[in-house]
């Protein structure tokens, strides 16, 4: 499956984003792949809505995993994004408003070095693809096929201290996001992660997807992605990283949280008190299929829990 | 009547709408990254819908003085099981594929889902018992008592909507609240015939009164 080489091996490649900016035809054709509530959402008369795509060129490509990517199709148009919206056909219509350039990745807390990232810096990083399996906490998944560099290489330009024992993540507030009007979560969206899982090899910044800078819908410009967590944990749109010494609150915990723990690590056994998690429907797919331990991945992070409760610690 | 009969028939293709979008869109290969789930909900929702109108017959009838709404009532109350049967079978056949275990297992697990079930446990013999025959058979009175059992299938079908969202309880409030109206509209009604039917027996509660019937609602 996944091989993960060490960062020694890696080839500094260079990445040239081809930044094109969308015509307003285009961006309501792309708007009207939405609902019909995105599409009178998207509010279509703010014409500066502009959408940074383009290909990422220079990547480390990866190994196939012997499991068939979603098509981008769904993986961009089936977003839980609620900054923009709780319907998850909507992001797609509306995040084209989310406005990614000039963007800033702070980066401090327990660090020698903090330092505020231009999102030019984290392109500038050696990119590499790798396919994973996504499993949202609701019961689908998707293979996504993301394009970024691990985590702990953002955490070696910092320099965490010895006190550093956790990651927060901080989501972006627009006023291009109607849903942080709502009071659904406590915006803004927070996440967080132990400092050995954040360091993990498996664990990534992404840029970009099926070879392409990242769709606003799926967290542009830079996102997190833990695999073998439930979806949620991977944060969008980040504009803060930061080393604590404390378990930081995460929006999902402190919205229920019975429901949702700090780990929140994909686990068959252990169900969501609603439903069952023993299950999910890869998207694409019509039959539902197991979910994997870890989702798949008990083999890499098993050792991050040893003598856990993970019933308790769920 | 001929003019009825083309409202009824309107009424009848309206009803099909959602149904024939959905198939149009299937067809088209539209229904989006998740279509059983588009499925699910939206027959669920037409079925709730469907449900919601039915009920706002009798006080529309009333403020509004249109008696023809009775003529519709029963094919919107009957689409409305047609829908929920739909939501039930896309549930059995296309979510779960018959598997009565893992069924069972997310019975336990989702009771939203046995709420569900409790709504269309209800809404079936009134479906069943909708044909004129039926009615006959019945007796208006049995059948209009049978028949009560619809609020407590839009009760119900309501508890299993509030249930089953993630956390962005608005939808689900809003068919609550109208429910809630709906229910509400017809305390005046339903006071005024408890009025009409007993008026000895509610004059002469009230003490000192002398027993005169009760012409307009006591409330
Ligand atoms: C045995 C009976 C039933 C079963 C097994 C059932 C099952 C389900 C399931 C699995 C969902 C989807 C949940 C999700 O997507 O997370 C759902 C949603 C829903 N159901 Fe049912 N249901 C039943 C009966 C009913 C009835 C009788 C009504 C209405 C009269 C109803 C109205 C709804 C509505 C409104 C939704 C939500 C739609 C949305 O999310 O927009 N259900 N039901």
């Amino acid at each position: 499956m996944l091989t993960i080489r060490p960062p020694s091996d890696i080839v500094p490649s260079e990445i040239t984003p081809r930044e094109q900016y969308l015509t307003r035809r285009e961006f309501i054709a792309h708007a009207a792949m939405g609902s019909a509530a995105a599409l009178i959402g998207t509010g279509i008369g703010t014409a500066q809505a502009e959408q940074v795509s383009g290909r990422i060129e220079g990547y480390r490509a990866a190994a196939p995993i012997g499991e068939e990517a979603t098509p981008f199709k769904d993986a961009s148009s089936y977003n839980n994004y609620y900054e923009f919206s709780t319907d998850k056909y909507s992001p797609a219509g509306m995040a084209g408003r989310l406005k990614t350039r000039p963007w800033q990745v702070q980066v401090d807390g327990e660090v020698a070095k903090p330092r505020t990232f231009g999102i030019e810096d984290l392109l500038k990083l050696p990119q590499q693809e790798r396919i994973y399996r996504m499993r949202c906490v609701e019961g689908w998944s998707m293979v996504i096929p993301w394009i970024g560099f691990e985590f702990s290489q953002l955490a070696q330009l910092v320099q965490p201290t010895a006190n550093a024992k956790y990651v927060e993540f901080i989501t972006a507030q627009q006023d291009t996001m109607p849903g942080i009007r709502m009071s659904i979560l406590d915006w803004p969206y927070a996440e967080g992660l132990r400092i050995d899982e954040a360091m993990h090899p498996l664990t990534l910044l992404t840029v970009g997807m099926y070879g392409q800078l990242l769709p606003n819908q799926n967290g542009a410009p830079v996102r997190l992605v833990v695999p073998w967590k439930y979806g949620f944990k991977s944060a969008k749109s980040l504009v803060r990283i930061r080393f604590t010494s404390k378990q930081p609150g995460t929006a999902w915990n402190k919205a229920a949280a019975n429901e949702y723990g700090f780990y929140s690590n994909v686990n068959p056994q252990v169900d969501h008190p609603r439903w069952s998690q023993a299950t999910e429907r890869r998207i694409g797919e019509f039959r539902k299929r197991p979910t994997l331990m870890f989702n798949g991945y008990a083999d890499q992070v098993a050792g991050l829990y040893t003598g856990m409760d993970l019933n308790k610690n769920f | 009547m001929k003019a009825l009969s083309y409202a009824k028939a309107l009424v009848f293709l309206l009803c099909l709408g959602p149904l024939a979008r959905l198939i149009a869109l299937g067809l088209m290969e539209e229904l989006g990254a998740n279509p059983i789930e588009v499925v699910t909900r939206s027959t669920g929702t037409w079925a709730m819908v469907f449900l919601w109108i039915a009920l706002a017959v009798t006080p529309l009838r009333h403020w509004t003085g249109w008696h023809v709404l009775l003529d519709v009532r029963r094919m919107i109350g009957l689409f409305s099981a047609f829908y929920a049967l739909l939501h039930l079978t896309t549930y059995l056949w296309l979510d779960q594929f018959f598997d009565w275990v893992a069924i069972g297992h997310d019975i336990l697990k989702r009771p939203f889902i046995t709420l569900g079930m409790g709504a269309i446990v209800l809404m079936l013999p009134l479906a069943i018992t909708s044909t004129d025959r039926m009615v006959r058979a019945l007796g208006a009175r049995r059948w209009v008592a049978l028949h009560k059992l619809t609020y407590a299938a839009a009760v119900l079908a309501a508890c299993h909507y509030l249930w089953l969202v993630k956390r962005d309880l608005s939808q689900p409030l809003i068919y609550a609240v109208v429910l809630l109206l709906l229910l509400l509209a017809r305390l005046p009604l339903y006071l005024k015939r408890r009025a009409r039917r007993s008026p000895a027996r509610r004059a002469g509660a009230a003490a000192g009164s002398t027993v005169r019937p009760a012409t307009r609602p006591v409330a």
